[in-house]
């Protein structure tokens, strides 16, 4: 009878916490609810495998699909590595100074909007992108990812420092008393034993990338074809949701936006899915 | 879902929130109206009004600093779906709302302009004058080297507007005929941010209001006529609209007073040195 135990604050926390957790259903079920007609009317193979042409009357939202897990993917193989040094750079590389300095600097980065990231490298990474290049207007898949990765690289940051920084002291000390070195240190003991909290800051950072907006909206170019190279403008799943929601409600427009919602939600709960499933599978074997 | 909403609001509302000083000078007659008033008005809608709004926007607030007036853009589609909702006093729109969408929300439409939109390139680009068919097989991606035109030997950078733009949708009527825009095509979401582009770009093609020209991009001259004020007013430039802005129902407050205002010599005046065509 644990229930009736419970404190005033507990049950503030307890409702919190189912109302948060029921928002998330219900905003599944609120895109569901709208996007059904158009899934049941037999359009869902159209909507998923044709091009966005509106003009010709296809609502199709194949190319933004493909782009949103691309640049996801892409931002994430920049972003993880970087991000990684980072944490080891500032739980155990740098003096103790620094590493105050560094965090200190990662934490006022997290709470920089993508949009000021995005203005400066329209700026700076545009033209020189373009030049780069040789062709295309400098807006493109592999303009954005950089951009994105440093997005999402200082949550990833603070997550991993804080697994590594939980790995028990004894562990560590004991590595000191047989003379390992730092680096012997990270890679074979703390590493190791902090990998679930990686493997949780790579879960937020790659949802991260999948949900901004604002990155791809102004640096990806928001072309609606398939692109053919990274080089090439591209529209991701979001960028697509904030170009098309000016449309009025009652256009067919507005309404394939409520698939898209609904794509971006599964495939990313999907993938969040499949991630913890597997860590906990293997952390069970090991 | 919150995520998205927040950077949409951000990318959508570039709301300008004035806040000036009180300053008493230059109080003239038209602005009379709004003395003693004091409250807020909401404006979103087409991005071509927004240097219109704004400078309408200070004089009255430099007339009375007790009112607030926020400008939004977002695009024609959203002006008149944000107006219709009733989620801001006046939307503005570059295309005259459909039969339906009049009949649906019960909208009133004022216009107050007269605009064109010209296709824009990179001042350093020498292909400045196409005739309409090159400028139609440039957008569908028939021609796609700026050598085919009198440039140089280089691809063409297209860039369109969202579907939902007034500024798209003359520009496709009246200067491709209906003709296909490639899907390559860049999008970009304003006038403000094509200008922006089109002005970075060297091989770039895009086009803008007549309005929202400057020295940063070129006309595009189509068909032997240069878009600009002049040939816009005679007719002998073809692409052109008027400008709209629409209330839910007939104006009361403060959109009555704003649009009394766009209307007024002192409003009209704003209207034809932003480089539009006053309609008074």
């Amino acid at each position: 009878m644990r229930f009736w135990t419970y404190s005033v604050n507990e049950y503030l926390f307890l409702i919190a916490a189912v109302f948060s957790g029921l928002l998330a259903v219900a905003i599944f079920c609120f895109l569901l609810f709208f996007g059904l007609p158009l899934l049941q009317s037999g359009q869902l193979a159209d909507l998923l495998f044709s091009s966005w042409a509106p003009d010709k009357g296809l609502y199709g939202i194949y190319p933004m699909l493909i782009i949103s897990l691309t640049l996801a993917t892409l931002s994430m193989l920049i972003s993880f590595p970087v991000s990684l040094g980072c944490s080891f750079v500032i739980t155990s590389l740098a003096p103790v100074r620094l590493r105050r300095i560094l965090l200190a600097i990662i934490r006022v980065m997290t709470g920089i909007p993508t949009v000021v990231y995005s203005f400066a490298a329209l700026f700076l990474l545009v033209p020189i992108m373009r030049n780069l290049v040789g062709h295309g207007s400098g807006m493109s898949i592999l303009t954005a990812a950089p951009v994105l990765a440093l997005v999402i690289a200082p949550t990833m940051i603070l997550f991993f420092v804080d697994s590594l920084n939980k790995v028990s002291s004894s562990f560590t000390l004991a590595v000191d008393a047989l003379g390992g070195s730092e680096i012997q240190k990270l890679l074979y003991v703390i590493l190791p034993l902090a990998w679930p909290g990686i493997v949780n800051g790579v879960l937020l950072g790659f949802g991260r990338a999948m949900g901004d907006t604002m990155v791809s909206l102004m640096l990806a170019g928001n072309s609606t074809a398939v692109p053919e190279s990274m080089t090439e403008s591209a529209r991701t799943l979001t960028a697509h949701i904030a170009l098309v929601m000016a449309f009025d409600f009652d256009s067919m427009e507005f309404k394939s936006i409520f698939v898209c919602g609904l794509f971006l939600y599964i495939l990313t709960a999907a993938l969040m899915l499949l991630f913890r499933m597997s860590t906990v599978y293997f952390s069970e074997r090991t | 879902m919150r995520k998205i909403f927040y950077s949409v609001s951000i990318s959508i509302i570039t709301a300008v929130l004035l806040l000036f000083s009180a300053s008493w000078s230059l109080a003239s007659d038209d602005l009379s109206s709004f003395t003693g008033q004091n409250g807020t008005l909401r404006i979103a809608g087409g991005t071509a009004h927004i240097p219109v709004m704004k400078e309408a926007a200070k004089q009255i607030i430099n007339f009375n600093p007790k009112i607030q007036i926020s400008i939004a853009g977002g695009g024609s589609g959203l002006g008149i779906k944000q107006a219709g909702e009733g989620l801001v006093d006046i939307g503005n729109t570059g295309r005259k709302p459909s039969d339906e969408e009049i009949r649906k929300y019960n909208l009133k439409l004022f216009k107050w302009a007269v605009d064109g939109v010209g296709a824009v390139v990179h001042p350093k680009n020498n292909a400045q004058s196409l005739s309409s068919t090159q400028l139609q097989d440039i957008y569908s991606g028939k021609i796609s080297n700026w050598n085919e035109v009198g440039g140089v030997d280089r691809e063409i950078n297209l860039y369109t507007r969202d579907e939902a733009s007034g500024t798209r949708n003359v520009f496709w009527k009246k200067a491709l005929a209906k003709g296909d825009i490639s899907a390559r095509a860049n999008v970009v979401v304003s006038n403000g941010a094509m200008k922006t582009a089109v002005a970075g770009d060297p091989f770039a093609i895009g086009f803008v209001s007549v309005g929202n020209m400057d020295s940063s991009v070129a006309p595009v001259t189509l068909d032997g006529v240069t878009p600009n004020l002049v040939s816009v007013r005679s007719g002998e430039y073809k692409v052109a609209r008027g400008l709209y802005s629409l209330t839910k129902g007939e104006p009361s407050g403060f959109a009555k007073l704003f649009l009394e205002f766009i209307i007024s010599p002192t409003g009209q005046k704003i209207v034809a040195d932003k480089g539009f065509i006053p309609v008074q």
